[in-house]
This record gives C-alpha cells, structure tokens and sequence, in this order.
C-alpha cells in the first residue's frame, strides 16, 4: 500500500516545496522505516526540489504476522485466511501507521513551519490500492462534500481496489484526519476488535467536518462496524443539540426492521392461533433456529412444555442467550429447553409431544431428504398436530425486492407453488395417517396467493400409524 | 439335593442368570460366592452400603445402598452378564424387585439359600469386629427365612437350591449350564429356510436347489451343511404333514434345526387337547392329519413340544426366531422372549384387515448379530440394518426362500400356484416404509468406531455435533455416500536449498516405515470428487436404495453435490457409465456399479466464488500496490542511495506476486460445455463384492488410465511413476521427474506406497504422501511464503496431527466401503462416513 503526498508548487510560491518535510517531521534526504508490530511503514521522497516534492508512505506487512495476529484474536474471517489481501491494500492499518508515523501533522503541528500546518495549502494525495466497497460513487460521495477533487480509476478491470487521487486546497492535518477515517469506511474491515474507545477515535479525528458530512451515518455505521449502541452513542455525541438527525436515524432504522418482521409476525400469530385452538400442551419447535417462535409461545401459560430443536449449534447459543435459559428458574427450565438435532435422523427425544411446528425449516432441506424428514416427524415423532409453513413461491412476483427467478433466501433448496405444497402435504398425510388443511398467511392474493404457506396436519384417530 | 453329606452337592445355574444369595447374616454367603464367582460378579449390599456412606454397616444408608445395587445389577444384566446379590435376602419385600429385575431383563432368578443353625452364624458374627448385632438379628433372619423357603418357587425363582449345613455349603459343585437356545458353538454353515406352511413341493424343490439329496428318508447334504427352518411349516398349505415329516426326518438325523413358528405352537395346543379356534389354515393341517397314524401326531407334537423359541448360532454372530428377536432379547429366556420370537412386537392395534398392527422393530434394530426370521410375508427379502425377513408368501403364490449363511446369498422356488388367498396385501418394501432410515443415536455423542485395517478411532462430542450440521444440511443422501476421501499429510519440510517439500522427505519416510516400492502420481490442481457410477437408475436403486431415479453421484470431499446444476452432473455420470462400458469394466469387475475417487478440473469449476473473492483480489491488490511502490522507489533511488535496499526487496516482493497470479491463473479455465470438465481419477475404490484394496496402486492407475482411452473427452490419465526405495538412481530420477512437472507449473506428486495397505514400525503407514511444487505452494502459504526469512519460519511446521488425522480418516473411509460391500446396514457405513466428517472439523493447519 502506498499513499503519496505531493503539495504542488508555482514557482512564484512563498515557500519550497521540501517543506513538506518539516510539515510532515521527516527528512527528505533519507529513507526512514518505523516498526508497526506486524511489519514497518517506510517515508521517502520520490521527489525532492524546491519546485516539486513528493513523500510516500509505504506500508510492509508481514503477511504471516497478520495471519498469526488474526488467528491468535480467534477471528475466522478474511484476515484469519493464509492468502488475503491485507498486506497490500489501504485498509485500517494505514490509520494505524498515519498515527504512528505522522503524529504531529495530523495533531496540526510543526515545530518549524506552524503557519504553515494552520493554514490550507493545495495538496494532491494518491492512495494505491484502495478497496472501495460501494464502488467508485461511494468514494466521491465521501471525499467530493469536503471539498476534494476526485480522481480514480481501478486498478484492474473489474477489480473493488482504485487508484485515488484527491486534490483540495486542504490544512495537513484535515487530509490526513479524513484518510485516517474515511479509508477504514471505504475498505469497510477493520483488523481489531471494534469497542467504545473507538467512537472518541472517531469524534476527536472526526471533529467539526464529519459532523457536517451528508453521510455522517454511513460513515458512523461502517466505522464503528454496525454496532447499534455505538452509532447511536456516536451520532448523539456528534450531533448533540441538534435533535433531528439523531431520531431520522432511529426510525431509519426501525423501519428496515419494521418491514420484514410482520410477516414473520403474522405466521407466528397464525401458528400459535392454530396451537392453542388444537388445546396442545407440549409443543416442539423443529428448526427452532434463533428461538423466535420460541418466545413468542412461552408467553402462553397452556404450553407446559416447550423445546427446540436446531441442527446449529450456533444459532441454538444465540437461542439460549435469547431465551435467557441460563437465568430461568429451576421450574421454568422444566418447560423450556433446546436440542440439537437433524430433522433426517429418527430422534426419540422427539416422541411425546403434541405438537411440532416446522416454521419456514422445509425449504431449507434438499428435496431427496424430504421422504425422510417426512418419517422423522411425521412417522417416528408422531405428534397429533404438525404445522409447516413454507413460503408461497408464486407471491414472489409482489415483492419487488426479489428478481424473478431467484429464491427468498439465499439457502432455499425450493420454493413451492400452493399447488407443489399441497401435493407433498396430501401425499405425506396418507403415508402416515394425518389430515391435512390448509391456511394462507399475509395478505391472501386473489391471484398469486399469500406470501406463505401454512399446511396443518392432524393425526386420523389417535394412536393410529407408528 | 440329599441331606447332609459330604459328598458333592450339585448346584447348577443357568449362565446368564440373577443369582440371589439368601440367608442370615453370618451365613457365609460371601465367602461361598467369593469360591464361585469372579469378584465383578458379586455385587454386595455391604460394599454398597459402604460406597453411599463410607461405612459397610451404616443401617441408615439402606435404602441408598439397595436403590444402587439394584441399578448395578440391571447394568450388568442389560449387558447380559451373570450377577450375584450378595444380600441377606431374607424377606420377601427384599426378594420381590430382584425377581423383577431379572424379569424386566428376561434372564432367570436364581436362589441359593443358606439354612444354617443359628448359633453358627451368630458365632460367626461375634467373631467378626464390624458386626457388633445382637443374637437376635441372625434369629429374626432365620424365622424370616424359614417362612420364606416354601414359597420362593411361586415368587419367581427358577432354580432354588438349599445348602442346610456348613459342610453341604463346602461340599458345593457349581456349573454353569448353557441356555437352551444357545448354540454358538454350531457356526454352520447353515441354509436357513423361510415359512413352508405345508408346501412341500416346494421345500422339496427348494432342498434340491440348496444340494441336499436325500439319502435313507433324510435330505442331507454333501458337504454337512444344515438346514434351519424359521418355523411355521404347517397351516393353509396343501400337505403339512409331510412338511413335518421332513423337517422331523432331518431334526433327528442332525441335517437340520428348527424353531416353531406360531402356527406350529397353535397346532400343538390342539394335539394336546387345547381348546383354540380353528382359522388362519390350521382346518386344512387337522384334515392333512386325519390320514396319519395316531404316532405320528404324537411325535409332532413332541417334536413341536422340543423346539426352542430362538437360537443364538455362530458365536452370537446369528440370532434366528420365527418372527424375529430384537437385540435386548437375543440369548434370553422368558415369556416375553417367547412371546417375541413367536408373534414379533404388535402395537396393540387391529388395523382394516382385522389383523394386528405389527411393530416394525428391525427399523431400529441396532445389534451385531445378523437376523434372519419370517412371519411377515413380503414380496421380496430385503436386508433392513442387518436383518432379514424371508418368509416371501409361497403359500400365497410367492415365492420359498432360503438364506446361505454365510453366504447371504438367497435360493428361492416359485410357489407352484396360490394356495391360500391372503387376507391383505403383502407389507411394502424396505424403501417405501423407510426402513432404513438413520437415527440420531448412530450419530450423536462420543463415538468409538471399530475399524479392520487400524485400531479404534474414537470421535470426541464436538466434533460430532459440527459434522451433523453438514452431514444433514449440506450433504447428499446418506445413501449415496459410501465413501469420503481422508486428509493427506505432506512430507515434513524439506532441508532443501529453496524448498519447503521436497520428495527427498517423503522417499525418505516410506523408506523408514520399511515400504520397498512406492509409485509417484501426478498431483492434478482441481478439486476432489467422490463419483459413484452406476450402470443405470435401476442398478442404482437396487444397490443403493436411493429414491431419487439417478444413477450416481458426484461428491465434494465433504460430501456436498459437486455440482450445483444437476443437469451437468448427470451428464458427466453418462458419460464416465459410458465409458466404463467401453472399458469392459462392468463385465470385467462383474458389478453394475464402481466408486471412484478423482481429481475434477478445473480448479475453477468448484473454487470460483474463492478464486474471485479471494486468490484473485490477493494477485490484484499485489500487483497494483507493489507496482506503484516500485515505481516510487525507483524515482527515490535515483536521488536518495538509501532508498536502494528498499527498491531491491520490493522488485523481490512484485516478483513473489506475479509468480504467485501465474501460479493460479494456470488452474483456472472457463466452463463453456460439458467438454471442458477433466476427470482425472486414481483410485477405483470399490465396486460389487470388492474393496480393491488388494490391488495395488499401478493396478489403479491402470485400470483407470483405459477409460481415458475410451473417453478422452472426460477422463484423463494420471502420470505415475514407480522407484525402488533401495535404488539412489531411481530416486534421483524421480525427483527430476517431479521437479520437470512443477517447472512446468504442476501442482507437485502423491507419493504412495505401492501396496494400498502397510504396517510399519508404527503401525499403518500413511497411505500417500503430498510433495507440491514451490510456485504452487504460492496459492497455499501466500505469495511471498518462499522469501527466505519467512521460508525458515514455515519450516518449523509440524505435520504429526494431520498425518494422524489423516490415518484415522484414512482407516474410516475404507471401513466404511467395506461394509457396504459386505451389505451392512446404512447406519453401519453411514457412521464412519460421518466419522471422516467430524474429524474433518479437527483443528488443524489448514495449509498442510
């Protein structure tokens, strides 16, 4: 990673060009390198006149140390990979090094030349490469409100790395604050953890012209690493006095989370209604996920026993912690519980209840398995009710979010019409002895149908087919 | 038992049995089962009083220590070993769960009693510091005992035996006496026939089939093998009496064994003058009989009379019962047990057809030995997790079926017409009533998996758990997946100039392991692929009882489809099925199906969402970056002498990239049709009746070279090459080999014994080593891995964990071919593929 600095300079102007060197507190005349902890940022001068005079960072990471560092921190992402492209982008690194390397300059300061530092100067910076998640428009919407001159091109065809140039007429330590932020944002990673040290960081590099910054959210969310608390706690500091902006992002907010959660809350009222009017007790969860529908049932006292069950042993943590299992009294752990478990494998534990719900888990399965979940829930478990809602394939053309074509979910093995759904649910209901209605959720299109599906079995005569 | 004397008394115990102790304190009810048990066997009141509490007398802690006795008695009953209660036993509350006990776990109680004078016990007791009890407590013993002997037959006790002196009590032989239904010493082999029901011209057929001839009245046959009849030969059927009488002829003589079957029990509650309703066939046996003399019902009946519920046969290896005999039950005795092998498991329901609604116990049957059993008439014998049914319906038109074991081939004749109409259709079969579908206890917990060509492999919890996610979510049907390829070790760093491997290591190994000759294959850069072919969709379903209409599968390494569009995968497994057809390997193998492990190229067909995210990005950034440092460097060079050293390693560093975007931009190549795909396979791994394990590897690379002959649009060919460990020039030469392939921008070699299976100073040997090129190790350990002061870290790698992984995986992926082609349940082969899966979530160095 390279970012060069060069002040351009008439021959008419009041001052060297080389002063960049006191500006900057390093010598023109030599190559000087500092130690980073996982490798060393190099200053020169490629260009040294009075007329001309240009100083390159150049940033030399260690590969391996990064990986080790990243490995050691217990990460599993991108940096924690033995091939990465960490040693040779401009990412959150070069924000460490700016401070180690350039403190006084980006303090404002110079020993030799303050008025200098004080006042804006015409600077030219390049930065090579820079990713920019969000592409080339993203970039000039950032560095385009301070007052920079943009100018970038990508360094391969197709490639998310640019080479940057910005012109500005621009204080040091203003260009240097604004690399020092907006870099990290553009590369959208961070190599260290992200805590609340790191909102001061932000305000004190941030100061007066982030404020002011048309994207100050953006800025804030991707800094701070999309941690709620800490942007709301950045904005608010940010923007103390002015009100306004604090509650748009709140309800910005709000509203991306308002729009898919009432469906979800449509089809957990819906299979709740269709729980408690069966007069169920014991009700199991089958693909319980994060234990939504969980917390939305253990608000009903008729359900006396209520487990979950989840092939992730991940998603079951964040259950647990959802759920606070941890924390409920010893007679309320009775009632509430979660398993792990595969919907393709017979499970006894899976025996003795009434009820089990299958909330948007079938689609989730390759269709081959399906004859043996089918056994698993319906021939082994043999609970008197089963619920499955599967979404409803020909709603998708109402929603305008997904094109034509593509699955809701990224993991979606299938999608089926009413017509699919009903087929299978039928088919299945004769094999094990069940009957079978069905129910829409959502708003019921008089064409396309509603947005999902819900099947509800009920067993014959009890104590019918094991 | 006479009185007393001093001559031997004989005691004899069944030998799975609940042994109760019964007698007053200072009786010498320890002592006598010290002399005649293991100490394991004896589980005793005082030591459990003193486990829960610290002191062997301690009263207050009885009911503690009886609730742990009583569940250590049932654990070791459960697991079907002999045990002794070493208690007083004197009262009939205490005796009552004992009884049950043995009952719940269909072993028989035992009583051996101590009736001994008073005074002697008492004395014994004095003698005794820990038992400071008064004269009264042995008396109260006594009285209770002495009311209690009477009755112990009543309360359950099969065996009662009273010792009623000291001297009796010394004079004790004890035997243990075998269960009538064990016959593990008789290892056949056997030709285990299904329900006759009378139809003896089919028997006769069946019996000239199998090679019995029948010489003075009785089949036998040549070779002294045995018949073993499931039961059920009378009934519907046109001449049960001469069914019987054959069955007889060969009982007697030692030709045959039997065990009856329901109908046979009914038949002979009728000869002995018991009231039973005259249906299901049983009016057609009593007429057959009428013409027979008044002896022959007699010797039926006694022979039906002698018949044991269930053999236990071969070393407990084969359990046979006329409707079957689930694990818990095999080897016991009791009513249940009876009751079990006669009519099976019923749910206690009646379903359409007035018939009742049978429990389908094999689908759970999780036990080693194999079940062969009938009852349930089925359109066609099919094995269900090591059991079979082979009652296929001759008297309802289908078929007579016998089973050779250990053969496991099935003989069958076609029932001449339909004697008997059935009251409803025969049960489905095994795919279409989901009987092997796989519980989560064969894949959940701690698991230790038996392998024959290594030790145990043990799976520790966790790993589990993360496999299951996989196996379940991501993985293709468990029915496809006979198979998952280990882990492979490389050689240990190399001391060569330059080189973090080096072949010199890896001949280096094989050579101290003691392996003469290994072969070095080309190591192609694509992605690993697991492909079963099969004839056709046919073959397939037969085979391998999938549902899905295909005819094969192609896996990733983890067992994910290899392919995300089917249509492609399809056309590729025409097209391999094509070609080992032309091969001839179908007849030459004589099998309709092969698995082969292959390398799929290019890398790029699986690797492209990480070679766009990833390894391109890397190469990009490298290039972009570095070039513009060097520039700058350059310009500052010219002015600034210091700035020399920086410019020499960063033209270094650019280097390192651009041999890094060469190095995997030659294992990239866009897919436009189906003929871009290569197929490069190395190992054909199994296919009907064979693990070809005995081959060696240029057998291997042989065989599979002739298909790229036939069908050199898919397949290609794998360089190899063999050396003499002992030989320096051939060494020599294979290292030039291998260095004119990785110059050339090859991934590097496998080096692998030639044998597939060595034992050496260590144990198994690594079945291959890798040896990859320097410029291919680019894409592993970074670009710049091979700047010499980071080269010298990378050399202190270690490669002990994953060579032991991929031993361990190794072990289980051949266990788990095995079994399939020995036919063992899913759940047998599905755990060890599940095994590769979770130790595959083992950390390890993922570069190695």
């Amino acid at each position: 990673m390279l970012l060069t600095l060069t002040p351009p300079r008439d021959a008419a102007a009041s001052s060297p060009a080389t002063d960049l060197g006191y500006l900057l507190a390093k010598n023109p005349a030599r190559v000087q390198s500092f130690d980073l902890g996982v490798g060393e940022a190099h200053v020169y001068y490629p260009e040294a006149t009075p007329v001309r005079c240009t100083a390159a960072l150049l940033l030399d990471l260690d590969p391996l140390a990064l990986v080790k560092r990243a490995r050691r921190q217990g990460r599993h992402d991108l940096l924690a990979r033995y091939v990465n492209d960490r040693p040779y982008v401009a990412s959150s690194f070069l924000s460490v090094a700016l401070t180690r390397v350039f403190r006084s300059a980006l303090a404002g300061q110079s020993r030799e030349r303050p008025e200098l530092a004080a006042a804006p100067q015409p600077f030219e910076a390049t930065v090579t490469p820079l990713p920019c998640r969000g592409g080339e428009a993203f970039l000039r919407r950032l560095f385009e409100p301070l007052g920079y001159v943009v100018d970038a091109e990508r360094v391969a065809p197709a490639a998310p790395y640019f080479r940057v140039t910005l012109r500005a007429e621009v204080r040091l330590a203003d260009l240097l604050a604004h690399l020092y932020v907006l870099v990290p944002v553009l590369d959208d990673e961070k190599h260290y953890w992200v805590g609340s040290d790191e909102v001061d960081k932000l305000l004190a590099k941030g100061g007066a012209w982030l404020e002011a910054h048309p994207l100050r959210e953006e800025i804030a969310r991707r800094y701070l690493k999309r941690q709620g608390r800490l942007v709301r706690e950045a904005l608010a500091r940010l923007t103390a006095g002015d009100d306004s902006a604090d509650d748009t992002a709140g309800d910005a907010e709000e509203e991306t989370l308002e729009k898919p959660l009432s469906l979800n809350q449509q089809r957990y009222g819906a299979v709740l209604a269709v729980l408690k009017s069966a007069g169920v007790s014991r009700v199991v969860d089958l693909g319980c996920g994060e234990g939504k529908l969980l917390r939305v049932l253990r608000g009903e006292p008729t359900f006396t026993r209520l487990v979950g069950v989840d092939v992730s042993p991940r998603a079951l943590e964040v259950a647990a912690r959802r759920l606070r299992l941890d924390d409920l009294p010893s007679s309320q752990r009775e009632r509430l519980a979660l398993m792990h478990g595969a919907l393709t494998y017979v499970d006894a534990r899976l025996a003795g209840f009434d009820a089990a719900c299958l909330v948007e888990v079938i689609e989730h399965v390759d269709p081959p398995r399906l004859p043996d979940l089918a056994h698993v829930v319906f021939g082994a478990a043999a609970p008197r009710l089963v619920v499955v809602t599967p979404p409803n394939v020909e709603h998708t053309v109402r929603d305008e979010r997904h094109a034509a074509g593509a699955h809701r979910h990224r993991d979606h093995r299938f999608e089926w019409t009413r017509a699919e759904l009903r087929a299978w649910a039928e088919d299945v209901a004769t094999r094990y002895g069940y009957g079978v209605r069905f129910a829409p959720i959502g708003p019921d299109d008089p064409e396309v149908g509603p947005p999902t599906q819900m099947a509800i079995f009920e067993r014959a005569a009890d104590g019918g087919a094991s | 038992m006479s009185d007393e004397s001093t001559e031997r008394v004989a005691v004899r115990i069944p030998q799975l049995a609940l042994v109760v102790l019964v007698g007053p304190s200072g009786a010498g009810k320890s002592t006598f089962a010290r002399r005649h048990f293991a100490p394991t066997e004896v589980i005793s009141s005082d030591v459990c009083r003193g486990l829960v509490s610290d002191d062997t007398n301690d009263q207050s802690a009885t009911k503690d220590a009886f609730d742990l006795l009583h569940y250590l008695a049932g654990k070791r009953l459960a697991r079907g070993r002999l045990t002794v209660v070493d208690a007083t036993n004197v009262q009939k509350e205490a005796r009552r769960p004992l009884v049950a006990l043995a009952k719940a776990h269909h072993v028989l109680p035992v009583a051996v009693v101590f009736d001994l004078p008073v005074k002697l016990c008492h004395a014994r007791n004095q003698s005794r510091p820990d038992r400071s009890f008064g004269p009264h407590v042995v008396r109260q013993h006594a009285a209770q005992l002495r009311k209690s002997i009477r009755g112990l037959r009543r309360e359950g006790f099969r065996h009662v035996s009273v010792l009623r002196s000291p001297e009796q009590v010394e004079a004790v032989s004890l035997t243990r006496q075998r269960l009538w239904n064990d016959k593990r010493d008789l290892h056949g082999p056997f030709d285990i026939i299904g329900d006759v029901h009378g139809c003896r011209e089919e028997l006769d057929a069946l019996l000239a089939a199998l090679g019995y001839v029948k010489v003075d009245g009785v089949h036998r046959h040549p070779e002294g093998r045995q018949a073993l009849f499931l039961g059920d030969l009378v009934d519907r059927g046109p001449d049960s009496p001469g069914v019987l009488a054959r069955a007889m002829a060969m009982v007697r003589a030692g030709t045959a064994l039997c065990v009856p079957g329901n109908h046979d029990v009914k038949l002979l509650k009728k000869l002995r003058g018991k009231n039973v309703r005259i249906k299901h066939g049983l009016a057609e046996t009593l007429a057959q009989l009428e013409a027979q003399p008044e002896a022959f019902k007699a010797e039926a009946a006694e022979f039906i009379d002698g018949l044991v519920s269930h053999l236990v046969l071969d070393e407990g290896k084969l359990v046979v019962a006329h409707a079957g005999l689930k694990e818990s039950l095999q080897g016991r005795a009791s009513g249940a047990v009876r009751q079990f092998a006669l009519y099976g498991e019923t749910t206690g329901e009646i379903d359409a057809f007035g018939l009742p609604v049978r429990h389908d116990w094999a689908r759970s049957y999780r036990g080693r030995a194999m079940v062969v059993y009938g009852h349930t008439p089925v359109p066609q014998a099919e094995w269900v997790n090591g059991t079979i049914c082979i009652d296929t319906g001759c008297v309802f038109g289908g078929k007579l079926t016998a089973l050779r074991y250990p053969e496991r081939e099935l003989v069958s004749v076609p029932a001449a017409t339909m004697y008997y109409a059935p009251v409803k259709p025969l049960a489905p079969a095994v795919v279409a009533r989901g009987a092997d579908v796989l519980d989560l206890e064969d894949v959940s917990g701690k698991r230790v998996v038996q392998t024959r060509i290594d030790r145990t492999v043990t799976l520790r919890e966790e790993n589990v758990a993360a496999a299951l996610e996989v196996m379940s979510r991501f993985a293709v049907d468990p029915r496809w997946l006979i198979y998952l390829p280990p882990t492979m070790a490389p050689s240990e760093a190399s001391e060569v100039d330059g080189y973090l491997e080096h072949p010199r290591e890896a001949f280096a190994y094989f050579r101290a392991e003691g392996v003469p000759e290994v072969v070095c294959e080309e190591k192609h850069m694509g992605s690993r692929a697991v492909l079963i072919v099969c004839r056709d969709a046919k073959a397939a379903a037969a085979r391998f009882r999938v549902r899905d209409g295909r005819r094969g599968v192609i896996v990733t390494r983890t067992g994910r489809p290899f392919f995300a569009d089917r249509a492609v995968e399809d056309a590729l497994l025409a097209r391999a099925a094509d070609a080992i057809g032309k091969a001839g390997l179908w007849t030459s193998l004589a099998t309709d199906w092969v698995c082969l492990d292959a390398e799929l190229m290019p890398w790029s067909a699986k690797a492209r969402e990480l070679i766009r995210t990833q390894y391109a990005p890397v190469g990009i950034a490298g290039t972009a970056g570095l070039g513009d440092a060097v520039a700058s460097l350059r310009a500052a060079a010219a002015r600034d002498p210091s700035a020399a050293r920086l410019l020499a390693r960063y033209e270094a560093r650019l280097d390192h990239v651009s041999r890094y975007v060469r190095a995997y931009e030659a294992y990239c190549w866009e897919v436009r049709g189906l003929d871009d795909y290569v197929l490069a396979p190395f190992h054909l791994l199994a296919s009907e009746g064979a693990v070809h394990t005995d081959r060696d590897h240029v057998w291997h690379m042989e065989t599979l070279g002739s298909l790229a002959e036939h069908e050199p649009r898919l397949f290609r060919a794998t360089a190899h090459l063999r050396v003499d460990l002992s030989d320096p020039s051939a060494e020599a030469a294979a290292v030039a080999w291998w260095q004119a392939r990785v110059d050339a921008g090859g991934e590097g070699m496998v080096v692998k014994p030639r044998a597939w299976l060595n034992q050496g100073p260590r144990g198994l040997v690594q079945p291959a080593l890798k040896c990859r090129g320097p410029e291919y190790l680019r894409i592993i350990y970074g670009p710049e891995y091979a700047e010499p002061m980071r080269l010298a870290q990378l050399r202190k790698r270690r490669v002990q964990t994953k060579r032991k992984l991929a031993r361990r995986e190794f072990a289980l992926g051949m266990e788990a071919l095995h079994r399939f082609v020995e036919g063992a349940p899913l759940y047998r082969v599905h755990e060890c593929v599940f095994g590769v899966l979770a130790l595959e979530s083992e950390p390890v160095d993922p570069r190695l």
